[in-house]
């Protein structure tokens, strides 16, 4: 929109209409913790769209809502922020959206700034940095039914006043305000903010000069300018995110200048910045904050001293992990199983209405069990996301990590990585999904990566198909079962946390970032918001994720059923080791024969590719098992039998126990499951980290297993 | 009170007023954008079960940081 000169549009005065007939395009910001997706999402409902800022792994929001006369208005929702000079990707997103740095987001017209009314000073900084920014502004004094309860008094219609833009009171949670929102948001011309502040002397200077420079070179309006000079100046380390348009090169050069000047002269240039903001912000709370009510411990406060207590805030810790490990593993059993049985129902309708042929099995083998496999993640997902949606709704998530911070950073891991961490042992995807609590993108990274060294529930069919092929004859007493399973989930954690310590010491090097953050009261939590989070993370899923797997499922079984044995009367087994995998199977066997393993297993690991378990009801299969039932309560006997009797061409014993642990050890490092590889792309929105990923675990894998095999082959077994 | 030299070491459930902020590291700047500034009360609430982090009142609402950062915040007698 072009800027009216400044003569025109004096703070206070109305701006005239705007010369375009479209409705304003809002943009809401305000820190984390103030109750913004709670308004967004009661503004726009389900009229809400989630995409990619392009190059950055940030999420756009943009819901729309209706003004009063019922048109639509356009609502940017934007990562939350402290501040705007930036010390994260979302907030760097943040600040280069509303200073119009993104081509692929236009300025937004109008600013929705949301401010929590029980922390009003902290919650101010940001608001006053924007006002700088001399867009029309509409505040919403949110949370004021927490203020009350806290005995303060918010006086709006003073803060009105001493502004100059409308302040709306609101309980998004309650849904009180919003319709005097919605009725500020319609006005046809809204006022700017009588905001004027004096920039301290020793900084004023500089900020006129940068200013001019703005103006004349990088084509800022001029309050955009200010705005953007001030920034730069307490932008002490500036965060860029792909996509923000640079600065040109002599604006640069003089901020240089100035900060060589400052440094050489001892100055505290950007102290002194915040500290004159927060001045005039003290000055305008002065008049309108007051403290009536008699404050004791708050209730927060009382729920706190056993949350963080040294035995009680363990004791709570571990049950509410433990409640959510059994949901992801015990309870999302039953729709899995659910879903199981009626994809295998449908499978069973399309074999019986079709022809046999290449498209009929196309469609059971490949489609139907592909879309059946992605759709099996829902249930985890769900439930992993209610949980994690729950937590952080009622505030105990800032409180968990406060707790197992100092553990996590033994290793260089934050401590908000222990849900995805723990989650990961049920299934890695919804895990790696979790990791987008983690603010900081290097810890985000480092999780994701380590994330599925965790053993999940998919390993578990191979670990105990191996151990019962370890021991001959007989039943497989329990406590080796157990203690061995123990010894693989065991060498997974030790991995994930050795492997996290390698990666902040090399790849991510860098000071580590400081864990600051806010622990914000305890709120019941508002189950609507946790309900729409939960299911746009699963439409994210299936969206994204979804349609790589299904590829992925469709060449793994043309790999298996192509090209066909000539031979009509082949067996089952004798099909596979004609296709494709069988043959990558022997091409393989060279790579794999140090570890122990021939053709066959190769075959294995290569199905394993679609998802770990298919190992089983390939190696029954492969080894000629006949009517073999996959699945939880699968006979293995028969197939045990098999892998016994199984030889190499000159004659030893294919499955000697030395090769089995060497097989499940490979099982706990490898990266085999290309669902979570299109989980990681998803993520981290590039091919670079899922391969690297494939890469180091895989080689690991090799590396490990290779020393076992050689090592125990000359020990004698 | 008497005696804190730094955040890290006021006693737990005692308050200070910010006499001096760093003015070098990775978050100094956040730790003032935050709130903690010069002349700021500030009170020591409670220690994580391990003893780190540090959670503390400034401006109304709780804060946790490390203490590594709170040894750079120093206090006044």
């Amino acid at each position: 929109m072009p800027e009216l000169p400044p003569h025109i549009a004096l703070p206070g005065r109305k701006r005239p209409p705007a010369a375009v007939d479209r409705t304003p395009v809002y943009a809401i910001v305000g820190n984390p913790n103030c109750g913004k997706s709670t308004l967004f999402n009661a503004l726009t409902g389900l009229k809400q769209k989630i995409g990619n800022y392009p190059g950055v792994t940030v999420e756009k929001k943009i819901g729309e809502t209706y003004s009063q006369h019922g048109r639509p208005i356009k609502v940017i929702d934007l990562p939350g922020a402290y501040s705007l000079a930036a010390r994260s990707p979302d907030e760097a997103v943040t600040r280069d959206v509303l200073l119009g740095r993104r081509e692929d987001t236009p300025q937004p017209d109008r600013i929705l700034c949301i401010v929590d009314a029980s922390n009003l000073e902290r919650n101010f900084y940001l608001l006053h940095q924007v006002l700088d920014l001399g867009r029309p502004v509409i505040v919403v004094l949110n949370m004021m039914d927490l203020a009350a309860a806290a005995g303060l008094t918010v006086h709006a219609e003073r803060l009105e006043k001493a502004l100059g833009v409308p302040v709306i009171p609101c309980e998004a949670v309650n849904g009180r305000g919003l319709v005097e929102l919605k009725l500020a948001m319609s006005r046809v011309e809204l006022p700017l903010a009588r905001h004027r502040w004096d920039v301290p002397a020793a900084v004023a200077p500089a900020v006129a000069e940068l200013q001019a420079a703005l103006v004349a070179n990088d084509g800022r309006s001029h309050l955009v300018a200010r705005a953007e000079a001030l920034l730069l100046l307490t932008d002490f380390d500036t965060v860029r995110v792909a996509g923000s348009t640079q600065l040109s090169g002599r604006t640069n050069q003089i901020l240089q200048n100035w900060q060589k000047r400052w440094e050489t002269e001892g100055t505290d240039w950007a102290g002194t910045l915040v500290g004159s903001r927060y001045e005039a912000i003290a000055q305008i709370c002065r008049d309108i904050v007051h403290q009536t009510g008699v404050t004791g411990p708050s209730v927060s406060d009382r729920i706190d001293a056993y949350v963080v207590h040294p035995l009680w805030g363990w004791l709570i810790l571990g049950s509410v992990m433990t409640l959510l490990f059994l949901s992801i593993f015990t309870l999302a059993e039953y729709p899995m199983n659910w879903i199981d049985e009626h994809v295998a129902l449908l499978g069973d309708w399309v074999k019986g209405a079709m022809a046999p042929g290449d498209l009929r099995d196309l469609l059971t083998d490949g489609v139907i069990s592909g879309v059946g496999g992605i759709i099996t993640f829902l249930p985890q997902i769900l439930i992993l996301f209610f949980f994690i949606g729950l937590l952080e709704n009622t505030g105990y998530m800032a409180r968990a990590a406060f707790v197992v911070d100092r553990l996590m950073s033994f290793v260089g891991l934050n401590g908000k990585a222990f849900i995805p961490l723990l989650s990961s042992h049920a299934c890695a995807i919804p895990g790696i999904m979790a990791t987008r609590t983690i603010e900081d993108p290097k810890d985000r990274l480092v999780t994701i990566l380590v994330a599925p060294l965790m053993s999940c529930s998919a390993r578990l069919p191979v670990y105990l198909l191996m151990i019962a092929a370890l021991l001959p004859g007989g039943a497989v007493p329990v406590t080796t079962k157990v203690g061995l399973m123990l010894l693989m989930y065991a060498l997974g954690l030790g991995g994930a946390f050795g492997f996290a310590w390698l990666f902040k010491r090399t790849l991510f090097k860098g000071e580590p970032p400081a864990m600051i953050m806010e622990l914000p009261p305890y709120r019941l939590p508002r189950l609507k918001d946790v309900a729409l989070h939960m299911f746009e993370r699963a439409f994210l899923f299936l969206k994204r994720a979804g349609t790589f797997i299904l590829g992925i499922s469709v060449v793994l079984w043309f790999l298996a059923a192509y090209p066909k044995n000539p031979d009509p009367a082949a067996t089952p087994s004798e099909q596979v080791a004609y296709s494709y995998a069988g043959r990558t199977g022997h091409a393989l066997e060279p790579v794999i024969r140090p570890l122990g393993f021939d053709w066959r297993v190769g075959i294995g690991l290569i199905t394993s590719m679609a998802a770990r378990e298919v190992f089983v009801s390939s190696m029954a299969v492969v080894f000629s098992v006949d009517h073999f039932e996959g699945g939880k309560n699968a006979d293995i006997t028969p197939l045990r039998r098999s892998l016994a009797e199984a030889k190499w061409p000159d004659g030893r014993r294919l499955f000697t126990p030395l090769v089995c642990l060497v097989l499940m050890v490979y099982y706990v490092f490898a990266m085999q499951c290309m669902s979570t590889v299109a989980v990681v792309k998803r993520e981290t929105n590039s091919w670079r980290w899922p391969l690297f990923q494939l890469a180091y675990m895989t080689g690991t894998a090799w590396l490990i297993c290779f020393v076992l095999y050689q090592a125990g082959r000359a020990l004698g077994y | 009170m008497a005696g804190a030299q730094n955040l890290s070491q006021l006693p737990l459930g005692a308050s200070a007023r910010i006499k001096e902020m760093p003015r070098t590291g990775a978050s100094f700047l956040r730790l003032r954008e935050m709130g903690l500034l010069p002349g700021a009360m500030v009170t020591l609430v409670r220690t994580a079960p391990l003893g780190d982090p540090l959670e503390i009142r400034i401006r109304g609402y709780l804060l946790s940081l490390r203490r590594t950062e709170a040894e750079q915040v120093l206090l006044e007698a």
